[in-house]
């Protein structure tokens, strides 16, 4: 079943029912900022975020909200894909705080609202192609990476950017359990951070991004393999060498530092030529960079494909 | 009269057996009736029907030990259906993967079997379970030495630890499901190790 969400949202369509049960705790927490806060609202607080339209429109059917938010791997709420959907209500993402560090001007605590209110917001839909081989279409709010990086003002000698999720096993059942090396790491070469497709997402449908989906503030490389998309990020550091990575700790030979989705080169215990559109009944063609070819192997030119995976 | 309760008492018994066996069917059919298949339905079917394959297996594997040590006895009467409902489900595991999962693409099929470690050794487990449940009907057992038939049917151990290879090696980061089926499997080839009591029916 497919739900096609209208073409405009009013804000009542948009509204998190979470939120709009807790309504007068937002209204409380607002007392003295006044009424023209309420109306420009910020992006955090507000379910509806406000955005410009889509200018990467696929034309493929997008995968359906419920299926985005209650079928994903999060392995910090547990290895089980519907584990995030039922623990993620566990953490909490105000306040949050991203600390910036390492080889750049603008280093320092950055909070979430004024993060995300520096940065106009865009609609993407990108498809996301999970390593296990099933993908999704996903309509994500967000701003470019590369205009954080702009403005965080990266040293000459910075070739890589580095994120960490929160680490913290009272808000992360799933930390309790060494499945990874917590906490979450995953890295960019500073180009492909650079690149235009590269997106912090902080929103998901046109409303605030969900626990599960990696609120506050998450990262999305739509050509790359989705374990690449680090979620709840609370540090960005800019390093000169290449910074180690999650699922690369726990099996260099079978996940990359780069992860880029190529058909052609097989997980070693799978093959990566075919993929599960979530609601689809058959497998599809894997395409290579997951369709995304032209926006982004100019990258790796010069560079083996086959130590790209 | 106490003969007639007593057959009665059986086929109630036999009865409730079979339903135990049917019921992970009947789970699965009302979950796909009630949208509980998760988003992605085929590889939640796939799963599930091996993971009641070699759950099948374990209690088939228990069945001796229970007998054995006289908790119940008559378990026994029962273990060569369990045995053939695991062979069930193992078949519709295969038949899920082939038809629904590879939409028959045999070439696919194939370089799966030949390149994928743990699609050659879940096949293997197939295979070698093929004879088991084909000497598991009477007139072929009747027809083997029985020497022959225990010794046949000692594979099984083999193929509950091949099941539980073919689950590990496809498993991305949280091994603790495989390992748990591993040791319970290990734990009972242990106690079949144990040497029975002199005098001890055979």
């Amino acid at each position: 079943m497919l739900i096609r969400p209208p073409a405009d949202f009013k804000d009542c369509d948009v509204t998190d029912h979470g939120l709009y049960l807790r309504r007068r705790e937002f209204i409380l927490g607002s007392a003295g900022v006044g009424a023209a806060s309420l109306i420009g609202g910020s992006a955090a607080q507000a379910a509806a975020l406000k955005y410009s339209p889509n200018r990467m429109a696929i034309d493929e059917d997008k995968t359906p909200l419920k299926d985005v938010t209650g079928y994903n791997n999060f392995y910090e709420f547990g290895t089980d894909k519907s584990d995030p959907a039922l623990y993620a209500k566990m953490m909490k993402t105000r306040p949050w705080t991203v600390t910036v560090a390492g080889l750049c001007e603008k280093t320092g605590q950055y909070g979430i609202d004024d993060l995300i209110r520096r940065f106009p917001l865009e609609e993407r839909i990108y498809r996301m192609r999970c390593v296990e081989a099933w993908s999704m279409v996903i309509p994500w709010v967000g701003f470019p990476l590369a205009k954080l990086i702009k403005a965080l003002e990266p040293t000459s000698q910075a070739k890589y950017v580095a994120f960490q999720t929160l680490r913290d096993p009272r808000q992360m059942p799933g930390q309790r359990s060494d499945i990874l090396d917590w906490p979450y790491q995953e890295a960019l070469r500073l180009d492909e951070a650079l690149n235009p497709l590269t997106l912090m997402a902080v929103g998901l449908y046109g409303q605030t991004l969900p626990n599960q989906n990696g609120a506050p503030i998450r990262l999305v490389t739509p050509w790359k393999y989705g374990f690449k998309g680090i979620k709840s990020i609370v540090r960005i550091q800019f390093t000169a060498n290449r910074p180690k990575t999650s699922w690369n700790i726990l099996a260099p030979r079978e996940y990359g530092f780069y992860g880029n989705v190529n058909p052609d080169v097989d997980h070693p215990r799978w093959s990566q030529a075919k993929e599960r559109r979530i609601g689809e009944f058959f497998r599809r063609k894997t395409l290579p960079f997951n369709g995304y070819g032209d926006q982004v192997a100019g990258l790796y030119r010069g560079l083996d494909a086959r130590t790209l995976y | 009269m106490a003969r007639a309760t007593g057959t009665m008492a059986r086929r109630i018994e036999s009865g409730l057996i079979w339903l135990l066996c049917v019921m992970p069917l009947l789970i699965l059919a009302g979950q796909g009736l009630t949208d509980g298949l998760t988003a992605n339905p085929v590889e939640y079917v796939l799963r599930a029907l091996g993971v009641w394959a070699l759950r099948f297996l374990c209690v088939t594997l228990a069945i001796g030990l229970i007998a054995r040590f006289g908790l119940w006895r008559r378990a026994m009467v029962y273990r060569r259906r369990i045995g053939l409902w695991a062979f069930a489900y193992v078949c519709l595991h295969l038949t899920t993967y082939i038809l629904v999962d590879q939409a028959l693409d045999w070439p696919g099929i194939v370089k799966d079997i030949v390149k994928r470690p743990y699609i050659t050794i879940g096949m293997a487990a197939f295979i070698l379970l093929i004879p088991l449940a084909v000497t598991s009907v009477n007139k072929v057992r009747r027809a083997m030495r029985p020497r022959h038939w225990l010794w046949l049917h000692r594979l099984v151990y083999l193929i509950a630890v091949l099941g539980v290879v073919h689950y590990y090696l496809l498993v991305k980061a949280d091994h603790r499901d495989p390992i748990l089926y591993g040791v319970v499997i290990l734990a009972l080839l242990g106690v079949r190790l144990i040497p029975r009591r002199r005098g001890a029916i055979k």
